[in-house]
């Protein structure tokens, strides 16, 4: 199947005064033209910085050390910062979390949409209004007129993430970076912009990396998720089997810590913590956490390996045990 | 009510404030040592003359009558006499305060100038030379006295380098002031075209205006490299770098559009500092404006100059702090104003 986005082996650092801290350490996947891929993982576990790194917009003293990110066809490591720019925000764009601070203050939600279109689509101011109102309309704003002349304070937070929505898919992106699009939201808000992103991303054919905590927006959204630790990428699997079947131990952990109604069975939170990754040990970085930890996961980093169709896991226990076969 | 009934509620506010600087301003004649009458009168006078100048200012009678004596006097424009130049201090004021607000105007121009753009030049190459470099000129501005800078750029500029005018006045002695108009040299000349007037005025304004602007770039520079280090790392400035706006845009259009604001307050702290050190670069300069005045009356005991100075330099912070406001209204589309 051909890739829209591949993300080979890609590593961020941070340099801080204590050490290196690494942030993002040698992550690999793809993104299919069309699909939602959820990034799962805690707090801490590097999923933004994943997105950031996509885009190349890791600020000092944060930088991309390796990988290769090949977004239809070309490597975008190695393309110039003007060549980049033409690519941000048009062909890929991203919705940040906490929509309220991701808007200018002192810019008309109007404007700040417009001015997209007077960028990348060389349209006229008067043109780009006109979108403008178009795609405000689009994400389900009511009123656009008077909405596009008023400022991000005078929004509620799911207005405000509706206009972060319409600002992203302004020039119509192949591929939607949604980093905790409903984090802060009330949950019927939440549920209405997560509606709305898989709606419109239908509709435009655009994939989308939905970045989030929340396992249950993973499960009624995405067709397929990737889970992160600690900077590295754990498990890979189509929804359903990531559910039905996890075979990394931490995924397991983190299946069983949603909590449910319709069983009598206790959370489990999971032990420990996300560990320091700050000159982090060699190994799998899940291992001082793990009930089946073996000599070797401290030792030597899993490789990604696929164990079925549409599922692939890093974890020494899960290749070892030979619960699955691994081809 | 919008707009307009607030700045008139303010403009109402302004006169209990003013009621009140005028009490301060008036306390200072018991508060300066010595006695007005007696310094008028001269050390020669007899005991029975001070009496009598003491009588004829009205200083036998109770505080209260004295206060409103000098309260209305004020609202008929009677701002007192001042001994040592004789003539009625509001006359004084009227050829001085002019040349003071163009040497504090440059300064504050000089200031945003320099100020401004090396804040955000040091937020956006943090840790650069270029960085070290302005923390250096503004520690530099804020720990050497002004007079201390004064003398040393004259002391470059004019005495060894030579391209700067003696430090005698606002222009040189054998070119005539422009046409009144605003009382501001340059602006003046600039408006009825004297060019000779223009380049004098200019000329003798640079180094004032030098040293007292670079007193007060400090706390601006820093207060715009943190505003702008803060804002660069904001979601709104992550969000347009993602959205594909270029750098420049980013940085000088959006951050610097939000660092501003913040600005407008230090400006007006700023003009507060102004006002303050005129008096010394006035001195160094001998620029004939109010702080030179001031520091005359001062050494001369002469109380209605030092009333009128007070009095003046409070009116003016009142204002300057009602237009930060107003100012604040239009900058900031968060904050309405009525």
């Amino acid at each position: 199947m051909t890739e829209l986005l591949e993300v080979r082996d890609l590593s961020v650092q941070f340099d801080t005064d204590e050490g290196v801290v690494e942030a993002v350490d040698a992550v690999s996947f793809g993104v299919r033209a069309g699909e939602i891929l959820g990034v799962v993982g805690e707090s801490g576990s590097g999923k933004s910085v994943n997105a950031l790194a996509i885009l190349r917009l890791v600020r000092p003293p944060g930088r991309i050390v390796g990988g290769q990110v090949r977004f239809e066809g070309e490597d975008l490591l190695t393309l110039s910062e003007e060549e980049m720019r033409a690519v941000r925000g048009a062909r890929i764009s991203m919705v940040f979390q906490s929509p309220r601070t991701a808007l200018n203050p002192v810019l008309t939600v109007g404007r700040q949409i417009a001015r997209l279109f007077e960028l990348h689509r060389g349209a006229s101011r008067r043109d780009a209004r006109r979108r403008t109102l178009e795609m405000l309309t689009r994400v389900g704003i009511a009123e656009p007129e008077r909405r596009a002349r008023q400022y991000a304070h005078q929004l509620s937070g799911g207005m405000c993430q509706r206009v972060m929505i319409a600002m992203a898919l302004a020039t119509s992106p192949r591929l939607l970076l949604a980093d905790e699009p409903t984090t802060g939201l009330d949950v019927s808000i939440a549920a209405q912009v997560l509606e709305l992103l898989r709606d419109l991303g239908r509709r435009t054919g655009a994939a989308i990396v939905l970045i989030t905590h929340d396992l249950g927006v993973v499960a009624e959204v995405c067709d397929r998720v990737t889970v992160m630790h600690a900077g590295q990428l754990v498990e890979v699997a189509d929804v359903r089997t990531l559910f039905a079947r996890p075979l990394h131990p931490y995924t397991q952990a983190l299946v069983r810590a949603i909590p449910r109604i319709d069983q009598d069975v206790a959370m489990e939170p999971i032990p420990g913590a996300v560990p320091s990754l700050l000159m982090p040990p060699p190994g799998c970085r899940y291992a001082d956490r793990c009930p089946r930890v073996l000599d070797v996961c401290r030792r030597e980093r899993p490789a990604l390996l696929v164990a079925a169709p549409e599922h692939e896991v890093a974890c020494h226990a899960v290749e070892r045990e030979g619960a699955v076969a691994i081809r | 009510m919008g707009f307009g009934g607030y700045l008139l509620r303010r403009l109402l506010l302004v006169v209990p404030t003013l009621a009140g600087v005028t009490v301060i301003s008036f306390a200072l004649t018991y508060l300066l040592p010595g006695n007005p009458a007696l310094v008028k009168a001269g050390a020669l006078a007899t005991p029975d003359v001070v009496r009598e100048i003491e009588r004829q200012m009205g200083l036998d009678r109770p505080v209260p009558v004295q206060y409103w004596r000098y309260v209305s006097g004020l609202l008929r424009g009677d701002l007192g006499e001042s001994s040592s130049t004789g003539r009625p201090v509001l006359e004084d004021f009227r050829q001085r305060v002019p040349a003071t607000l163009e040497l504090t105007l440059a300064s504050l121009l000089v200031a945003v100038a320099l100020g401004v753009p090396l804040g955000v030049l040091s937020a956006v190459r943090r840790d650069s030379l270029l960085d070290h470099v302005s923390r250096l000129l503004g520690v530099g501005g804020v720990a050497m006295p002004s007079f201390w800078t004064g003398l040393l750029l004259l002391y470059v500029f004019f005495y060894l380098l030579g391209v700067a005018p003696p430090p005698l006045g606002r222009l040189a002695a054998d070119v005539t002031p422009p046409a009144r108009l605003t009382g501001l040299y340059v602006i003046d000349a600039a408006l009825t075209a004297d060019g000779v007037a223009l380049v004098s005025a200019l000329h003798h304004l640079m180094l004032p205006a030098l040293t007292l602007g670079f007193a007060v770039m400090a706390p601006l520079t820093r207060m715009v490299r943190a505003t702008m280090l803060e804002i660069l790392e904001s979601d709104y400035v992550k969000a347009a770098w993602a959205a594909g706006l270029p750098r420049r845009r980013v940085v000088y259009g959006d951050a610097l559009r939000n660092a501003l604001i913040p600005v407008i307050t230090v400006l007006g702290v700023i003009f507060g500092f102004l006002m303050a050190g005129n008096v010394v670069v006035e001195m160094v300069y001998a620029w004939p404006g109010l702080g030179h005045y001031a520091v005359t009356a001062l050494v001369t005991k002469d109380p209605g100059p030092i009333q009128s100075f007070v009095l003046f330099v409070a009116v003016m912070y009142v204002f300057v702090n009602l237009a930060v406001d107003l100012l604040y209204g239009l900058a900031d589309p968060r904050i309405r104003l009525r």
